[in-house]
């Protein structure tokens, strides 16, 4: 099951050449590029691990397509996603964010129901690649 | 070397067969810039004759891409050797400049460092600090003042090397990304690259920033108060040409910025001369005018003319 999340969830996977015009058009902006990735695709997730510090005064994407480049290198079996920081007054958070890698399998989710009382119904979703331990969940 | 010229090719290829040399150059305008080169720094015929000829090789090196005939972008890498304040770093910009209207680098800025942007302090410090510097100044030119600096022979585990190492990587496979700028004395660059060829076999064009003449030096002088609107009276000329003559003779010459210093000392002689009598009324003829007595309170003349000579 293909997740998605973020800008752009309703396309294909961008091309190294759309995220670095992305990129660009983020950098244009004024906004600081970062990097972070993760291996529990929960939608509710939202502590994925940052990619070193994130890219203040860049000029040029070419500087981030280095570091995605790279980080595929180490985490190219986990979710990846790029998000570009808007830090002037009033905004001061997540302007564009959207996801540049995802690992070759992706096993999707397990519902889950719970009967309550009164023949009510809570429900839940695991992902089945969650069951393994943090870092050997997508055959890495 | 603005004749009016038109190429032709034997025309086998679908690209045009014909360019307008004339169009190109006025197209990219670095015309523009090279004049301005010209006009705005003195002296330095031979880094402007090598700017030029660099200029014209990457301006057909653009005509050749449109035909079709180009095969990758050409090294661009620079070293520039020279003294202290033979104006590397203006230059540097300007380069930028002309990279950019020919569309060799993507932005035009200059990001200028020294060792201590590229180098930690510990270990694993210094890959992430090269690389912070080379991320920004991607697109752009990067300049690394002072480069012989990363090297340090003497102490065999420091961590110089591991910046040099990511320098020549960067240099080698982002070359559309990036150029590489490298500046300092011509005699520590000679044996910084004798101990790193690698440098030496990427970098395509090494210009020689010669010393200033005394005249150049007082052009320098006269152009620099013009834009601050400042005035020498003709004594006071005559006086800061003593004042060069005396101030080369002695150490930490630095050329145009030892220039830039002394008129700094010079304008404020000049103010406290003008403030020592406040029941004055001064035209503004009084306060743009530098007279020699500002210039002969230097230093240098007390310890340069007497003693060194």
């Amino acid at each position: 099951m293909r997740i998605t999340q973020g800008c752009f969830s309703f396309l294909p996977d961008l091309t190294d050449e759309q995220i670095s015009a992305q990129v660009q058009y983020a950098l244009g902006k004024g906004w600081a590029v970062n990097l972070e990735f993760t291996d529990d695709p929960h939608p509710r997730n939202t502590y994925w691990e940052m990619w070193g510090l994130p890219m203040f005064d860049l000029q040029d994407a070419a500087g981030v397509m280095m570091e995605l480049a790279e980080c595929r290198k180490v985490y190219g079996d986990r979710y990846i996603r790029l998000s570009a920081f808007d830090s002037s007054h009033g905004w001061e958070s997540v302007r564009l964010s959207f996801i540049v890698n995802r690992p070759k399998e992706e096993p999707g989710f397990r519902l889950g129901r719970q009967e309550v009382e009164s023949r009510n119904m809570r429900y839940t979703t695991r992902a089945y690649s969650a069951d393994k331990p943090e870092g050997h969940r997508y055959g890495g | 070397m603005d004749a009016p010229l038109t190429t032709t090719t034997n025309g086998n290829d679908a690209p045009p067969e014909r360019v307008d040399l004339r169009a190109e150059f006025n197209e990219v305008g670095i015309g523009e810039v090279l004049d301005q080169l010209d006009r705005e720094l003195i002296g330095l015929k031979p880094v402007k004759t090598r700017i030029r000829e660099v200029a014209a090789l990457l301006l057909v090196e653009r005509l050749r891409k449109r035909m079709g005939l180009a095969t990758g972008n050409p090294t661009l890498h620079m070293s520039f050797t020279g003294n202290p304040g033979t104006g590397k770093t203006t230059v540097a910009l300007r380069i930028a400049s002309i990279l950019h209207k020919l569309g060799f680098v993507r932005r035009g800025h200059v990001v200028s460092v020294t060792r201590d942007e590229l180098v930690g302090q510990y270990i694993g410090h210094t890959a992430p600090k090269t690389k912070e510097v080379l991320k920004k100044a991607m697109g752009g030119v990067l300049f690394i003042d002072e480069a012989y600096y990363l090297y340090r022979p003497e102490n065999e585990r420091d961590y110089g090397q591991e910046a040099i190492e990511i320098l020549l990587q960067v240099m080698e496979n982002q070359r559309d990304d990036l150029v590489v700028i490298l500046a300092g004395y011509a005699d520590r660059m000679e044996k910084f690259f004798q101990s790193n060829p690698g440098f030496r076999s990427r970098i395509a064009h090494h210009i020689d920033f010669p010393d200033y003449t005394d005249g150049e030096l007082l052009g320098i002088a006269e152009g620099m108060l013009r834009e601050q609107n400042y005035n020498f009276t003709p004594e006071a000329k005559a006086a800061f040409e003593r004042y060069i003559a005396a101030r080369k003779t002695q150490p930490l010459f630095a050329n145009a910025r030892s220039i830039r210093n002394a008129l700094d000392r010079i304008r404020l002689r000049q103010a406290n001369r003008l403030i020592a009598d406040l029941d004055r009324s001064l035209s503004a003829e009084d306060i743009i005018t530098i007279e020699a007595g500002d210039v002969l309170a230097s230093r240098v003349f007390a310890t340069g003319e007497g003693g060194g000579k």
